[in-house]
């Protein structure tokens, strides 16, 4: 008698690229469509300094060659140049995430010193009013601008990261020009994408087909015009474009996210599924939790697709889509994602991406206590 | 007689950049702020001469001691101002 066996099933997945270490939740901005979960980890228990120091270690032995330190506001964490430290010493290129509040020139430094690469500063709005009311606090685009000229002096990469939305598609064109004044190095236009805080407030920040056709117009344009200076991304919507987006490059393939209290996910927003189970890196080697945990092989691949994706020829292109936008929006985290025109879901985004929007409800600012917590 | 500009430039990392070598896939990568760049064949042995103070006729002439019969002079001139249209070299 023999036994078959699948080499696929046998064999160790390609090891990840990159790690997003979300090193804390606590932040001083309030953004109603922050990619944090919705219940969001108290400091209290946030993986200490030589916890991170090990991850990191275990990280670049398992192959992750770049980490974005994010949180929240990664500058919260006192020992946040120790973290950087750390990443360096295990081969890892870092890229901090940050609001830009509490960066000034004796931290900067500090985290230059300790081998910090790049920074990535969020942008709300071309406009300082209009991006503290996103943001949810005073006086935050002020700290964004001198955050930015403190990077420019260090003479490390700038890239400004702005998430899209109603209230601020039409400056498209100043926020362009506020990265060739601040001297961005990249501009990563983000349309932001509905589920946790996104899905709250969806009724808020949801654009109109006709904002987002000039906002798209004007990338166009003007993307030849700062070719060379600056690189613009732009991040497709998807709820509006029919085609869902290829996320995390696929669910175990790419990147791992860990979370503030050592819970490693797929992605930021995997802790919303509620029967995944993720692994914490208290509990288990990071080798294992990439290799063989079932929360990591639960979506690798193409085995578990269902409807439309089976046998599709995008099933490699776009990997199913979501599967947070999935069991988010149907409560079936494994069916072909709604953003799909293929997906007998679709109305689901389809018909709100086209209802009538004139009168918005206020945002739900993002922070602990603003929804519920949920009963497991 | 002063050199072409082209045989003066000597290349150096764009301080953005990252070389190293990745043990776990048996490769050299350049990491830049939001992407990898696998450097295949020995790209990372020429990408790693960039340090600023040898010119491109000079890091020619290290390889070809190192890799006798090699096409350094034919590809590796090509290589490099390819780096620099990138950005990655200056």
């Amino acid at each position: 008698m023999t036994t078959r066996v699948n080499p696929a099933s046998v064999a160790a997945p390609a090891p990840p690229w990159a790690l997003l270490a979300e090193l804390t939740h606590a932040c001083p901005l309030h953004c109603p469509y922050c990619s944090n979960p919705l219940e969001l980890t108290r400091r209290s228990t946030e993986l200490g300094t030589d916890e991170w120091t090990d991850v990191l270690r275990q990280a670049g032995e398992l192959g992750v060659v770049h980490t974005h330190l994010s949180g929240g506001e990664p500058l919260l964490r006192p020992d946040l140049e120790r973290i950087v430290a750390a990443a360096e010493a295990a081969g890892i290129y870092t890229q901090l995430v940050t609001s830009g509040t509490g960066l000034d020139e004796a931290r900067l430094a500090a985290l230059t010193g300790a081998g910090l690469r790049s920074v990535q500063l969020s942008v709300q709005h071309a406009g300082p009013e209009a991006n503290d009311r996103i943001a949810g606090r005073p006086a935050s685009f002020a700290a964004k601008e001198r955050a930015a000229a403190l990077v420019r002096r260090a003479g490390i990469p700038l890239g400004l990261n702005v998430v899209l939305h109603r209230d601020n598609l039409d400056a498209v064109d100043a926020v362009i020009d506020l990265g060739l004044a601040w001297g961005a190095d990249r501009i990563e236009l983000a349309n932001a994408q509905f589920y946790g805080w996104g899905l709250l407030n969806r009724a808020a920040l949801l654009p109109t087909r006709d904002q987002l056709a000039r906002a798209r117009e004007t990338v166009e344009r003007r993307r030849e015009e700062v070719a060379g200076r600056i690189d613009l991304v732009w991040v497709v919507p998807d709820y509006f474009d029919g085609v869902a987006k290829p996320c995390m490059g696929g669910w175990g393939a790419v990147s791992l996210t860990v979370a503030p209290d050592g819970t490693v996910l797929p992605c930021p927003a995997a802790a919303s599924l509620p029967d995944l189970d993720p692994p914490n890196v208290r509990d288990h080697r990071l080798a294992w939790i990439w290799e063989r945990s079932p929360a990591f092989d639960r979506f690798r691949g193409t085995d578990w697709m269902t409807g439309p994706c089976r046998g599709c020829p995008r099933q490699e292109e776009d990997f199913g889509g979501c599967r947070c936008q999935a069991f988010a929006l149907t409560g079936d985290a494994a069916r072909t994602d709604p953003a799909c025109a293929l997906s007998p879901d679709h109305h689901l985004v389809r018909n709100p991406a086209d209802g009538d929007r004139t009168d918005p409800p206020p945002y739900v600012y993002r922070r602990p206590g603003a929804v519920p917590a949920t009963n497991p | 007689m002063t050199p072409p500009p082209a045989q003066r430039w000597c290349p150096a990392l764009a301080p953005a950049l990252m070389l190293r070598h990745d043990a776990v896939r048996g490769t050299d990568l350049l990491v830049l702020p939001e992407r990898v760049v696998v450097l295949e064949g020995h790209g990372g042995v020429v990408v790693s001469l960039c340090d600023g103070t040898r010119t491109v006729p000079g890091i020619v002439g290290e390889l070809s001691e190192r890799f006798p019969g090699a096409p350094v002079a034919a590809t590796v001139p090509a290589f490099l101002d390819s780096l620099r249209q990138e950005g990655w070299l200056t």
